[in-house]
Parts: structure tokens; sequence; C-alpha cells
């Protein structure tokens, strides 16, 4: 362990790392340096474990078996629903719906918001949003002739929020915005953002995607409106994602998919819609994620969010040092406020030649527009590498990782 | 050699760096362009094609070392040759980057370049790269 990034947090990588058992995995013979955490985190024994367990002892259906099975499976779905509100502080599990992941949840809002906005009407996102939190709003706009407007970004990677403050207006309807962008790493000002817009009763919108792995979220003090994240972000499972919205918005939009769960009463004439969150949960969800997502959360929680977020903001202090050195390498994201990600370009090579070199040296990066091609446009990039981190990647990972990157130098740039 | 030596030989590097036939044609008579969107690789090809052979050619475009490559040692094994011929080549190049194809070891000269892309077969997610410029030259000779 590298001596100036241990000293000063207080965490055990070691033993962590040995609650992963992906971590073992060899490419190509090597040490597996996996920095590719910011399209998906690697999953603790703990939540592993979790799945097999429900599969092999509570799994049934949930909300509607009268037998011991399936109400053993209901409680432990709750259970997880009840871990989530306390993660994010929501008031109440009626603000909590379990979806798929980020993408469902902002399909859901701009569908569901959709209904109720006229032509004319404004939304308003920013120029970094992830392509879920922007195809979609494009295609209502599409649809129902509103204006989608953007809030751009700055040199450093950072939104301009006098613009932001300019962009606002008596037709914007909603504002929807990423908490920490992918592609760059910036953390946004979303308290601010939300204060912001309500003071125009603009309600809110954030994407916590990249954020709630690495940054403590309580929706009650930010006041957002809605807030929604994956759950295989944050060490939990593929196909589990949560969307929050303060009940008296969830009670105003319209369901999203129709089926079984989200009803009370079913006549031939008419449907009375069930209470919240069951509305906006039709057919049978993804139970055993939503328990291994809980047991996920509080994984996190026992390690602590804050120690977490000081370790890795060491790993990319340590990285962005290190990185500086290589001639024609240039870091996308410049912000104050980051998560772990560092997003680099090297003159004299493709990102995707950077991917291939690094893969061989044990090395998992992403390396491509991050699905963020507007950002890319911006910096005018084809693309980047992007290396993220998480709680289990150590100093001499980076090590391993700037290594290689001196070899892309020797093999491209000389 | 180590596969990523394999992979990036000097030839390969030396196209990437200083591409062949890079450009635009004056009076092209086949054109088209190809992307491969997983990697934001995009190639712009064009042809001078007259009795059946294809006396010029030029691409133009951004991506990665290897479909750039690719594309610049393909401009130069196909001018002069028959469609016939190239298609052939360019069935020959999908079989050795795929490695269903032995690198011969004395290929003749104009071919010889081809068979850098042999290191390819090691690194599945790649293969699309170099195929890149040899599909759209395909789609440029379909059109009529």
């Amino acid at each position: 362990m590298n001596p100036e990034v241990a000293a000063t947090v207080d965490l055990d990588v070691h033993s962590i790392r040995a609650d992963f058992p992906i971590l073992n995995v060899q490419p190509y013979g090597q040490h597996l340096a996996y920095f590719d955490n910011a399209a998906t985190t690697q999953k603790p024994q703990v939540v592993i474990d979790t799945l097999t367990q429900f599969y092999e002892q509570f799994n049934s259906n949930v909300h509607r078996g009268v037998h011991y099975l399936s109400q053993h499976a209901t409680e432990a779905y709750e259970k997880s629903r009840e871990i989530v509100r306390q993660f994010l502080n929501a008031r109440s599990t009626a603000e909590i719906v379990f979806v798929r992941g980020t993408t469902e949840a902002l399909n859901l809002l701009a569908t569901t918001f959709g209904k109720l906005l006229q032509p004319g009407d404004e939304i308003l996102i920013s120029m970094m949003e992830h392509h879920s939190n922007l195809v979609p709003w494009q295609i209502l706009a599409k649809e129902k002739e509103l204006k989608l407007k953007y809030i751009p970004i700055t040199e450093t990677g950072e939104l301009d929020l006098d613009a932001f403050e300019r962009l606002l207006s008596d037709r914007t309807r909603v504002v929807s915005v990423v908490h920490a962008s992918n592609s760059l790493g910036t953390v946004n000002p979303i308290e601010k953002i939300i204060e912001l817009a309500h003071q125009n009763d603009i309600p809110v919108i954030i994407d916590g995607a990249q954020a709630v792995a690495h940054i403590s979220v309580d929706v009650q003090s930010l006041d957002a409106d809605f807030y929604v994240f994956s759950g295989h972000k944050i060490y939990g499972p593929t196909g589990i994602g949560v969307l929050y919205g303060k009940e008296r918005w969830l009670d105003r939009l319209p369901p999203y998919q129709a089926g079984g769960d989200m009803i009370k009463r079913v006549t031939l004439e008419e449907t009375t819609y069930n209470v919240l969150p069951y509305k906006f949960e039709a057919g049978t969800p993804n139970i055993a994620g939503a328990v291994g997502l809980g047991v996920a959360l509080e994984y996190v929680q026992n390690i602590g969010l804050s120690k977490i977020a000081r370790y890795e903001t060491q790993l990319l202090e340590y990285a962005t040092r290190a990185v500086e050195e290589i001639p024609g390498l240039r870091i996308i994201g410049t912000a104050d406020q980051k998560i772990g990600v560092l997003s680099f370009v090297m003159d004299y090579t493709h990102p995707h030649d950077v991917g291939t070199i690094l893969d061989q040296a044990g090395v998992a990066i992403r390396a491509g527009h991050h699905c963020t091609q507007p950002v890319m446009d911006f910096f005018g990039v084809e693309g980047t590498a992007r290396a993220s981190f998480a709680v289990y990647n150590t100093p001499e990972e980076i090590d391993q990782m700037v290594k290689a990157l001196w070899q892309v130098y020797q093999l491209f740039g000389q | 050699m180590e596969p990523i030596r394999d992979l990036y030989q000097q030839v390969l590097l030396e196209h990437y760096k200083h591409p062949h036939n890079y450009g635009n044609l004056e009076h092209p008579t086949h054109q088209a362009d190809g992307d491969n969107p997983l990697c934001g690789d995009h190639i712009h090809l064009e042809l001078q094609v007259e009795n059946n052979t294809i006396v010029d050619v030029k691409f133009s475009g951004m991506g990665c070392a290897i479909s750039k490559a690719s594309a610049s040692i393909m401009t130069q094994a196909i001018k002069g040759k028959s469609i016939e011929e190239v298609k052939q080549l360019a069935d020959l190049f999908y079989q050795i980057v795929k490695g269903e194809t032995d690198v011969p070891e004395a290929p003749s000269s104009d071919l010889e370049e081809l068979f850098i892309f042999s290191g390819v077969r090691d690194f599945p997610t790649r293969v699309k790269c170099a195929t890149l410029a040899w599909h759209t030259l395909e789609d440029a000779l379909k059109q009529s």
C-alpha cells in the first residue's frame, strides 16, 4: 500500500478486497486492476450470497400469495425498500419505487411527466447528461412540441450556473440534471440548482446513477423532487434501481406501465390504481435484485460512505498527478468537485487503442463516448479513455495502469 | 512476440501515423461511409472505377490505429485491381482477422501488409475496427 494514500484514511482495503471474489480473476495471468466502476461495480460476496439464498430459500412472488414463502419474499422485498428509504432519508417508503435501473426511471419520468405538458412548454436539462437523461426528453419534445433546452458547460466541465438562471423561464416545467457526470466526474451543485428551480416552482429530477456510491444523499435536505439511481453501480445486482419521488408528485403523475400489482380494483369498465409506490410497479418486480440491493446498501453503509469518498478522492488525486507526467495526455473534466473518474485523451492515440493496451496489462478501463456524445463534441474529441475508481482499488493498481500508459506513449507517442 | 507488439506492429503504426491515400478524389464514381458505433470510428471512402477496375481510391475519417491502418493498407492493396479480385481480397482479409487462414510463409509482396492484421484474431473486440474499411468498400461497390 502506498503510504501517502493509506496513512490518512482509516480504511482496510485488503479486507474489503477479500469481500469481492471477482478480484481474484487474473486476465492474461496478471493482477486485475478493475477501473470500469462507473460502468458497473463488482459485487461483494454478501450480495452474491443473498441472491443465491433468495432463490434457494425464499423464492416466491410478492404481495399476492397467502403462503409461507410468499410472505417471506414479500417481507424481504419490503425490508429492502425500507433500507433504501433510510439510505436516501426519504420521508416514507411510499416514495421509493423499484425500477429496472436509472434508464427506466428516467423514461418513466419523461413519459408520465409528458402527459402533464402542453405544446410550447420547456424542459431544461444539461449538456453533460448521459444519453438516458437526454434521449427520452428529446423524443418527448418532438412528440408534444415542447422545447428542450440545455444548460451549457464550461471548459473545466462544470455547469454554467449563470446560464442556468437565464434559461429558467415561465414556461419551464421540469429541470432534470445529473448529480455526478459519468464521463467528466464533475459533481454538480444540485442544492443550488434545486433552490433556483424551486424559486420558480419548477420540479427537479436528479440522475444519481454515478453519485450514490460516492456521495451521501439526503433527499429531504436537498429538497429533490425526484432522485433516481441504479443498484449495479453501488455494488448491487443489475436489473434493479430506484426512483425516489416526493409523494405529492408521484400522486400527480399517471401510471407508467399497467398490469398486475399496480391496480386496486379492475372491472371491465375501469381500473382503480393501487396506492404508492405500487402504482408504479406493474408486473412481477426483480424481487431477488431488490433484496440484493438492500444488502449492497447496508454493505456500503457499514464501511461508511464518507470514508469511501475520502479514499476514492485520494486515489483520484494520486492517479491525476501520475498521468499528468505523460507527454501528450490531456485530462477531460477538471472540475474542482469530482468523483473518482479520470477521463483523458492522448494526442497520438485513439482511446480504443489505449483500452486494448491497458487490457493486456490487466487494467480494465472504458474507452469511447460513454453515452455522452454532446460532451465529446464540446471537447472536440471522438471519445476518451476513462478510469473510474471504487472502494476496492489500490494505489498499486494505479501504478499498474500508469506503467501501461507509458507503454502507450512508447508505442505511439515517440 | 507478446500479443500487444504483434497487434501494433511497426508497419501498422506507420500506416496509422502516415496513412496512404488519405483525402478525397476529384471525381469519385463510388463512395460510402462506414461507422463503428462501438468505437466511434468513422470512415469515408471514395473510389474511381473504370472498366471494372479500381483506378483510384482515397479515404478520410477518424478512428483508432487499427481501423485507420487497415483502411490505408486496403487502399494500397486494391488500387489497380478488378472488382472481382477486390472481392476475393475482402474475403481473404476477413479470414485473416478471424484467424481462419494461416499466414503464408512468403505472401506475395502486394498482399504482405494485409497479413499484419493476423494479430487481431487475439483481440475479438477489435475485429470490427480492422474490417470497417473493407465493409465500407463492399458498400461502395454495391452502388451501380
